[in-house]
């Protein structure tokens, strides 16, 4: 247990304190916290627009520590991981991590995560819900050993074009020679981390593995170290807006697990999902690989696609249709925002073919509360290239000096 | 045995794979048949317990297997005989009378056992079809499927209101409630009840058993005139008739060649290696093996999907069933039975109270402290079976979970002891004549049949594994995620006994999906 004791029972305390926590508190200024993944969060420290423009022109620090981790290990364990998700484990190299989805016997998405390679056959795998059931029975049939660590390890986010500044500063010594999605192993604050350089925000930025009794040495030297370049805690609402920009989906949000829904064709598939380059057909079987060739086959019926929509009201939850009347419904926006550094009125919606297209243009029905007149507003919306914004810095090796 | 490639291979050479195999070679298919034993039969074969003594090792009654099947296959000229048909069923009742279970001696209850008897007749004749066919599949937009599923309702309505009406008020009750509103003598209630939970995982009590029941019914209704009977030399005679059959119309039969696994080339079933190394290709693949043996040990679980691994996984196949051989030297001599009596089936389930009290045991991982038998006395049908003047005594014998507590080696001896015991209450005398005694436990069937669990119906009898669900959804029209591989074998649809309806159904399966040569 990395928590702290506390004396109430646990049934009196049903969201865990994350290793962070008292310091979130002390920086806390608006007491906006929101549970996830069974631990309190912060959903903003003090404004959102603040801890944004942090992400994108200084660096953030994002507690990641509820992020469900799972240790998976044995002789077995890439053949158990190449048979789980979608790419090719097997070209993964140790100290590598692939972003992957997993699906289950229908071809529809389960989940999406990292898998990180830790060693010639220990992985770590994280996701965002919880879901041993799913994996243990997909170890059916494979020698590996499958066990949840979420507890067991801190996680910090540190995102933003200063972070690799910060972190050399902090003593991390050969840190710029990290290519993205690398992983390396360093030491602070006379604690060893593990550092991997991937990230939910299309940004430079780094991800920070620690023991949760390290946490807090660890979160005081990167506060210090990052002081002079603008270092600042950030919640989960400013990371949203970041991750729309990167065109990155959010579980729950832009596709519901098929392990959880209830109602038919409410499903989706890496396909539609638009994440046909994350399926290699070819690496021998996965779950999923006879329903996605079958579904390869007859075309996608709908798509996930980036929307860039007139106006500057974000389009939440908004129906598409084929014109500006409205009268033939073609789909609905899951993610909006206004993009504050591309300037445009960004979105992921889910599209009926044909209309996914680059180029293709559908209108959104956007409603408007004006001092509790709403008003109704057909907006044009163009199928756009995602990611939304993908700066050069994202890859450069090393990363520039900010 | 030269040859290294066939059309199809079928592993198993059970009753279901020659079934299956045969029906395959009668349409021109090149077939190799591959069974693990040295003899062909799987758990329908008769063997030698003690010397000079011989018994069918599993199913000791043939009722179930369709007349069309034994015409079709022309059993009875490739040697198979009868040494009885149409055998009697008598209930024993430990110290008192036994009773004859048909409707004209059921004294008080005849006349509602006559209704009763035509009632489930003509249930059973409604579900006939429903048994013979591969299952359609749920959900589909395919109009076979719709059809078919038309056709069931349509068989169902067809009993006519009443009939109908009663069909669906029984057909998802106990066998318990059912007899308790129709009859009054214990001992016919008790020998009405055991037919629907042997070879199941259920007590009387269990919901789902009047379906059990029906089911068994609706076989036996297709086995057709003959009904009870018991082939002349076993059951192994039954196969040997088969396996001739097999041979006659090309099929290649194989013995003591384990299969180790079924070879898969881009992502198709290629063929299978033997437990020898030896590595022979075919097109199509059909197991007759259960289904968790196929896939989860012949095929592996990383050719699969995890949610159809999860589903086989969980298909509830732990046998409670034992089986009993004893060798006698003399004839034996049950209370009150009759020499026609002897001939037939006895059955020691004197009550729906003692069978249920008998399962409670195996609820717990325990042996039934007062087991529920179906007694044979082969030999006094077919002398063939052992030395001249002596006997063999054949029961099946409830409950005796797979997974007992404590396991079987340690407790193998008492529980002869104890189903000696209580043979004696019915057969005085019994024990001095014994020779020998063999107890097959669901352990030594897994064992000596492969089959996971030792389940003779490889899985159990019951709603959720039942039918179009049967073994699991994605595997119960024969065909598997696999494609090139086929299941032939008791754990589809229409279930285990020696009915063989898999094994042809399988065949036409394999001919229809149109896997060229």
């Amino acid at each position: 247990m990395n928590t702290p004791t506390i004396p109430v029972p646990h049934f009196k305390q049903p969201l865990l304190q994350t290793p962070f926590h008292a310091r979130a508190r002390e920086l806390s200024q608006v007491d906006s916290f929101i549970p996830w993944a069974g631990y309190t969060t912060v959903d903003v420290f003090t404004t959102m627009e603040q801890e944004y423009f942090a992400i994108r022109n200084a660096t953030t620090l994002y507690d990641l520590t509820p992020m469900v981790k799972y240790r998976i290990a044995g002789p077995d364990a890439l053949g158990y991981l190449n048979r789980l998700v979608s790419r090719d484990l097997a070209k993964l190299k140790p100290d590598r991590v692939a972003y992957c989805v997993w699906c289950n016997d229908a071809g529809h998405l389960v989940d999406d995560g990292t898998v990180f390679r830790l060693g010639a056959d220990e992985y770590r795998l994280c996701t965002a819900d919880r879901q041993i059931d799913w994996l243990l029975d997909s170890a059916i049939g494979f020698d590996v050993k499958i066990e949840e660590i979420t507890e067991q390890i801190a996680a910090l986010s540190m995102q933003g074009p200063t972070s690799c500044a910060v972190l050399k500063n902090a003593g991390l010594l050969g840190l710029d020679l990290l290519k993205p999605f690398d992983i390396g192993r360093f030491t602070l604050a006379g604690c060893p981390i593990v550092v991997s350089r991937t990230g939910f925000t299309g940004d430079l930025g780094y991800e920070l593995w620690m023991a949760p009794e390290a946490a807090e040495a660890i979160w005081d030297a990167l506060m210090a170290a990052g002081r002079s370049r603008g270092i600042r805690a950030i919640g989960s609402q400013a990371l949203n807006i970041a991750r729309l920009e990167a065109g990155f989906l959010s579980p729950h949000v832009d596709f519901v697990s098929a392990e959880h829904t209830i109602r038919t064709g409410r499903d989706r598939s890496p396909l539609e999902l638009g994440l046909s380059w994350l399926v290699d057909f070819e690496k021998g079987h996965f779950n999923g690989r006879r329903a996605l060739l079958a579904e390869r086959e007859r075309g996608p019926r709908r798509q996930l696609v980036g929307l860039d929509i007139e106006g500057n009201k974000p389009a939440h939850n908004s129906l598409l249709y084929t014109g500006p009347k409205g009268n033939r419904e073609i789909g609905s926006i899951s993610s909006a925002a206004w993009s504050p550094t591309c300037k445009r009125n960004i979105a992921l919606a889910m599209v009926d073919a044909p209309h996914f297209q680059i180029g293709s243009i559908v209108w959104a029905e956007i409603y408007m509360n004006r001092e509790l007149v709403w008003e109704r507003r057909m907006s044009r919306a163009e199928v756009v290239e995602r990611p939304f914004f993908a700066p050069s810095r994202r890859r450069a090796t090393p990363p520039g000096e900010f | 045995m030269s040859q290294s490639r066939y059309d199809c291979i079928v592993i198993g050479g059970g009753h279901n794979g020659l079934v299956c195999a045969a029906t395959l070679a009668r349409d021109g298919r090149s077939v190799l048949v591959l069974e693990a034993a040295t003899q062909v039969g799987g758990a329908a074969v008769t063997r030698e317990f003690s010397a000079g003594f011989r018994v069918s090792a599993g199913a000791h009654l043939l009722h179930l297997m369709p007349a069309e099947l034994i015409r079709d296959l022309k059993l009875e000229s490739h040697g198979l005989t009868w040494a009885a048909q149409r055998m009697p069923t008598t209930a024993l009742v430990p110290g008192g009378t036994p009773l004859a279970v048909t409707p004209s001696a059921t004294g008080s209850d005849s006349g509602a056992h006559t209704a009763y008897t035509a009632r489930m007749r003509r249930f059973a004749q409604a579900l006939v079809p429903l048994l013979g066919k591969v299952p359609p599949r749920l959900g589909t937009t395919d109009w076979s499927d719709r059809l078919a599923l038309l056709r069931m309702g349509w068989q169902i309505r067809k009993l006519g209101r009443r009939d109908m009406r009663e069909l669906l008020r029984i057909g998802g009750m106990n066998v318990y409630d059912l007899l308790q509103d129709e009859f009054e003598s214990d001992a016919l209630k008790g020998a009405l009840g055991f037919d629907a939970v042997l070879g199941t995982n259920f007590g009387p009590r269990s919901p789902g058993t009047v379906l059990t029941l029906l089911y068994r019914l609706a076989a036996e209704f297709a086995g057709g005139e003959r009904a009870l009977s018991q082939p002349q030399g076993g059951m192994g005679a039954l196969c040997e008739a088969l396996a001739k059959s097999a041979t006659s119309l090309g099929v290649t039969l194989r013995t003591a060649s384990p299969v180790a696994k079924i070879l898969v080339e881009g992502d198709k079933a290629a063929g299978v290696a033997l437990e020898s190394g030896e590595r022979i290709a075919a097109s199509t693949v059909i197991s007759s093996a259960d289904p968790k043996t196929t896939f989860l040990k012949l095929l592996g679980a990383p050719h699969l999907d995890t949610g159809f691994v999860r589903r086989v996984h969980h298909v509830r196949s732990r046998g409670l069933a034992a089986k009993l051989h004893l060798a006698l030297d003399r004839a034996p001599t049950f209370a009150g039975v009759d020499a026609a009596a002897l001939r037939g089936r006895l059955l020691l389930a004197p009550s729906l109270q003692y069978l249920e009290r008998a399962y409670n045991h195996s609820k717990y991982g325990e042996f039934s402290a007062a087991p529920a038998m179906e007694i044979t006395v082969p030999t006094a049908n077919d002398a063939t079976l052992a030395p001249a003047g002596r006997h063999v005594l054949s029961a099946i014998v409830q409950y005796a979970p797979y997974a007992l507590k404590g396991g079987w080696e340690s407790q193998r001896a008492s529980f002869t002891d104890l189903c000696l015991d209580t043979l004696e209450g019915v057969a005085p005398g019994l024990r001095g004549s014994v020779v020998a005694a063999e107890l097959l436990t669901p352990i030594d069937m897994e064992r000596e049949f492969r089959m996971e669990g030792g389940h003779w119906h490889h899985g159990d009898l019951a709603f959720d594994q039942f039918f179009f669900v049967r073994p699991v959804p994605g595997a119960a029209q024969h065909r598997t995620p696999m494609p090139g591989l086929f299941l032939c074998g008791a754990g589809c649809h229409p279930g285990g006994g020696v009915m063989g309806v898999a094994g042809r159904n399988a065949a036409q399966q394999v001919l229809k999906s149109g896997s060229t040569p």
